[in-house]
């Protein structure tokens, strides 16, 4: 990040103010200052505008969830009475289980991003290191079906756990393990991030444990999959938060209140009635934000190297 | 199907040196193999615990689908052969099984009519209308009745217990006919059959349940001799004689009665067949479920409300998908540029701050703008002090669509405009200095083509993700505003939210259409995706 620090100033004045200090050196206290905000004040105007539209949504949802009546006229940017009810009321309604949804949620991203995680590693670890026949074929196919939304096919989807729950209830529809298998269907989706990583890593280090008699199967797991630990972590919070705001296939294929998940179970509970129910929904966001939020802030740095290896947020 | 995700961690972390474990090949292979071993075990157990309930239902394609599944793994990890398939496999079976293999379906459900009111198969439905017009004659035997099955309560399959209330004899009769009971059969309680081993009967409120229209026995009958079918009235059963007689060789049904003779003919729509007189009078207006070819892509095209529906719709999605990537990857990277000077103070403060929306789950955000572009307590005509009805046409909902998905898109496109400018060497930048570009120049000439290569298949992405992307729609406007004369096909409607729709709307669901329209989107999708794919050429590093 400080590498490019020094020829950065003078680079960026994408804004376009007065271009005619380029070389000056004069520094008396009030060029100083002019110049100062010709080129690092006024991105502190922008930064902070930037800063009020991104979090005046994120406010309102805070404000609606501490706000005792919970209703859309009662509800303001800021709050102007603090109350826990809302949060209070997430807890022990049977009609609205928040806490059985958000562990239906739980038990599905931690399953997903497993999956999702092993095989696309496992494929990248081939893509990577084995030349055979269909391989680029095979990256391309990769790319083009990750581009096309798994539920185009829903129809299709909900027509085949239909008949697959008749012989076999366990995994029909209106079950957790059906929407998970739905869900592994893009187990290969971190294919091209996880790959671009593995090539990072030296060809040696795998010839190396070879000539010390590792199979193929040994250096992938004891001395590739070690190493690219931080790019696992951040795909799988990319997976984690994909899983966490599914509602698509899961509006369809999760109907009964005690399976859904937070999006289904949260969207039903608002469109139930709009109006008066958005303080229970914005305290329910507000808990389901919270863990998101921080793992982010925490793999901020990873995720802007991870994402521009070839990640999208689906 | 069973790959265990725990594998993942499991090797020690203190083993990663190599030389300390690998002592030699085939000495280290004894807890692999064991793994591998308990896995396919695992695998084929499954399989073989849940063929038997396959078979009673027939499903033939999922018996043949999951023991090739088992096949390819045995063939893949018990021999030594093939060594990238064993890596390959697993992800590869899940998107064969679950993205594939629907595609694929949604293609052959594309060339047929299935949808409400075509969902019976034409021979039931012949057993249908034939029931309908049966009456009762007279001397014709009456039964009491149990209704018995070995699925569900609410959808079968289902078997009548009847007993023949003058001869006391005891059948069992389903869509294949009547069989007698034997003494061992079944349990006769006061002339009624009250159990059956194996088989659960059903309450009297369970049959009236089923009994209702859209329930599993509704139509249900029991073929009993030449045109004579048994159906439950109220809790008993009557034999009733039909009028008409169906020739399975001729595909026709006659009317013995008065001699008429019906055809199964495709109606104006062309998705539908009726048996039809030859002056065109409609026996019945029961349908089935029938292969129509092209006929749905036809409809698309040539029906004038459809086809004015999906040209207007496509021409919106690409505007909305167009407008999202270019308003989000505009704004983010003009952000981007702004933020990174390193003498900007509390940069880190800044980029954590403007990266938040993209930290909120999507559904959670949606549903809030939804509320603030509500014209009397939404936030947006708060804060302008204006009156916008924002939903409430379509210029302004498709404004607040787009509004919004800027909100929910820019700080992606911070986040990887910021990295991508990160990673230009600063080098570059100095020798273009160097050479005399000013700052916007230098940006112009250097920067952003080097940025643009870095970004580019990430902006197809992104494109093709917003071509399809239903939640920003259905959770904000679902698809309205909507003209009372066009209750299908709404203002902001995307391709993907009107397929939902045609889907599983309220209304009359057309599934076979809505296959094709799907259909159609994979192919435009495709289409695009893959021209601006060439246009970037970012697929270079394929190569390497």
């Amino acid at each position: 990040m400080s590498t490019v620090a020094p020829t950065t100033g003078p680079t960026t004045r994408a804004g376009g103010r007065g271009g005619s200090t380029p070389g000056d050196d004069r520094t008396r206290a009030g060029r100083r200052r002019r110049r100062w905000w010709q080129e690092v004040g006024w991105r502190h105007v922008v930064g902070v505008l930037a800063i009020v539209y991104a979090i005046i949504p994120i406010l309102y949802i805070l404000s609606a969830s501490v706000n005792p009546i919970g209703s859309v006229v009662s509800t303001d940017l800021f709050p102007t009475t603090i109350s826990w009810v809302n949060y209070e009321e997430l807890f022990g309604n049977p009609g609205r289980p928040f806490v059985r949804w958000f562990l239906n949620t739980l038990l599905v991203a931690v399953v997903v991003v497993a999956g999702q995680l092993f095989a696309s590693a496992l494929a990248a670890y081939a893509f990577s290191r084995f030349r055979f026949k269909g391989r680029r074929g095979g990256l391309l196919t990769l790319l083009l079906i990750q581009l096309f939304p798994q539920f185009l096919a829903a129809v299709a989807l909900f027509q085949m756990f239909t008949d697959l729950g008749r012989s076999v209830p366990q995994i029909g529809l209106d079950t957790l393990p059906g929407y998970i298998l739905i869900m592994l269907g893009g187990a290969l989706g971190q294919v091209w991030l996880i790959k671009g990583f593995f090539d990072s890593i030296p060809i040696e280090l795998d010839e190396a444990a070879k000539i010390d008699g590792a199979g193929h199967a040994q250096v992938f797991f004891q001395v590739i999959l070690p190493l690219v630990r931080p790019i696992l972590a951040t795909t799988g919070l990319l997976v984690f938060v994909g899983v966490f705001g599914e509602f698509l296939l899961a509006s369809i294929f999760l109907r009964e209140t005690n399976i859904k998940t937070v999006a289904v179970g949260l969207y039903g509970v608002l469109d139930a009635d709009r109006s008066n129910n958005l303080g229970w929904f914005a305290a329910a966001s507000v808990v389901v934000s919270i863990p998101v939020v921080l793992l982010f802030q925490y793999l901020q740095k990873y995720i802007v190297g991870g994402i521009t290896a070839g990640a999208v947020k689906g | 199907m069973t790959i265990a995700p725990s594998r993942l961690v499991t090797p020690p972390p203190d083993r990663s040196r190599p030389r300390s474990t690998l002592a030699g090949r085939g000495t280290s292979t004894v807890l692999p193999l064991v793994v591998k071993v308990v896995l396919l075990g695992l695998v084929a157990g499954l399989a073989i615990a849940v063929t038997p309930a396959l078979v009673r239902d027939g499903s033939w394609v999922f018996v043949g689908g999951l023991w090739a599944v088992v096949v390819v793994l045995l063939a893949v990890y018990a021999t030594k052969r093939a060594v990238p398939l064993k890596y390959l496999v697993p992800g590869s079976l899940f998107l064969v099984v679950f993205v594939v293999y629907p595609i694929l379906m949604t293609a052959q459900l594309s060339s047929t009519n299935y949808g409400d009111g075509t969902r019976g198969t034409k021979e039931a439905t012949v057993t249908r209308i034939i029931g309908a017009s049966a009456v009762q004659v007279p001397d014709a035997p009456s039964y009491t009745l149990a209704v018995g099955t070995t699925g569900g309560v609410a959808d079968g399959p289902f078997t009548f217990y009847l007993v023949d209330e003058a001869t006391g004899d005891a059948f069992a009769g389903d869509a294949e006919g009547l069989t007698e009971l034997g003494a061992d059969d079944a349990t006769i309680t006061d002339g009624v059959v009250t159990e059956v081993p194996g088989v659960t009967l059903l309450t009297r409120s369970q049959i009236n349940d089923a009994g209702q229209a859209g329930g599993g026995l509704e139509g249900f009958t029991v073929p009993a001799g030449e045109n004579s079918v048994i159906r439950q009235q109220g809790f008993s059963a009557v034999e009733l004689t039909s009028p008409l007689v169906y020739d399975e060789a001729a595909d026709t049904i006659t009317n013995s009665e008065t001699g008429e003779v019906y055809t199964p003919q495709r109606a104006a729509s062309g998705d539908r067949s009726y048996f039809t007189a030859e002056d065109g009078t409609r026996l019945s207006d029961q349908s089935w479920g029938e292969s129509i070819g092209l006929q749905n892509y036809v409809r698309a095209f040539t029906d004038p409300a459809i086809s004015s529906d999906f040209i207007s719709i496509f021409l919106w999605t690409l505007l909305f998908a167009v407008g999202s990537v270019g308003s989000t990857f505009f704004l983010g990277l003009a952000l981007a540029v702004v933020m990174n000077d390193d003498r900007v103070r509390g940069q880190r403060l800044y980029r954590s701050l403007i990266l938040l929306p993209y930290a909120i789950p999507g559904f959670i955000a949606l549903s809030i703008w939804s509320g603030f572009w509500n014209r009397d307590f939404g936030l947006v005509n708060d804060l302008l002090g204006l009156d916008v009805n924002w939903l409430g046409q379509t210029g302004t909902a498709r404004l607040a669509v787009l509004l919004t998905n800027l909100w929910m898109g820019f700080p992606y496109m911070f986040l990887i405009c910021t990295g991508a400018l990160q990673s230009i060497p600063g080098d570059l930048k100095e020798a273009a200095s160097l050479d005399g570009a000013n700052g916007f120049m230098q940006f112009r000439k250097v920067v952003l083509p080097l940025l643009l290569v870095a970004v580019a298949p990430l902006l197809v992405a992104s494109f093709a993700f917003n071509f399809n992307n239903f939640n920003a729609i259905q959770l904000l406007t679902e698809g309205g505003p909507f003209s009372p004369a066009n209750p299908t096909a709404g203002g902001t409607d995307i391709l993907i939210s009107y397929t939902y729709r045609l889907a599983f709307g309220n209304a009359a669901q057309q599934i076979g259409f809505a296959s094709a329209i799907s259909v159609l989107l994979f192919i435009l999708t495709g289409l695009l995706a893959a021209a601006q794919f060439r246009a970037t050429r970012s697929l270079e590093d394929v190569n390497r």
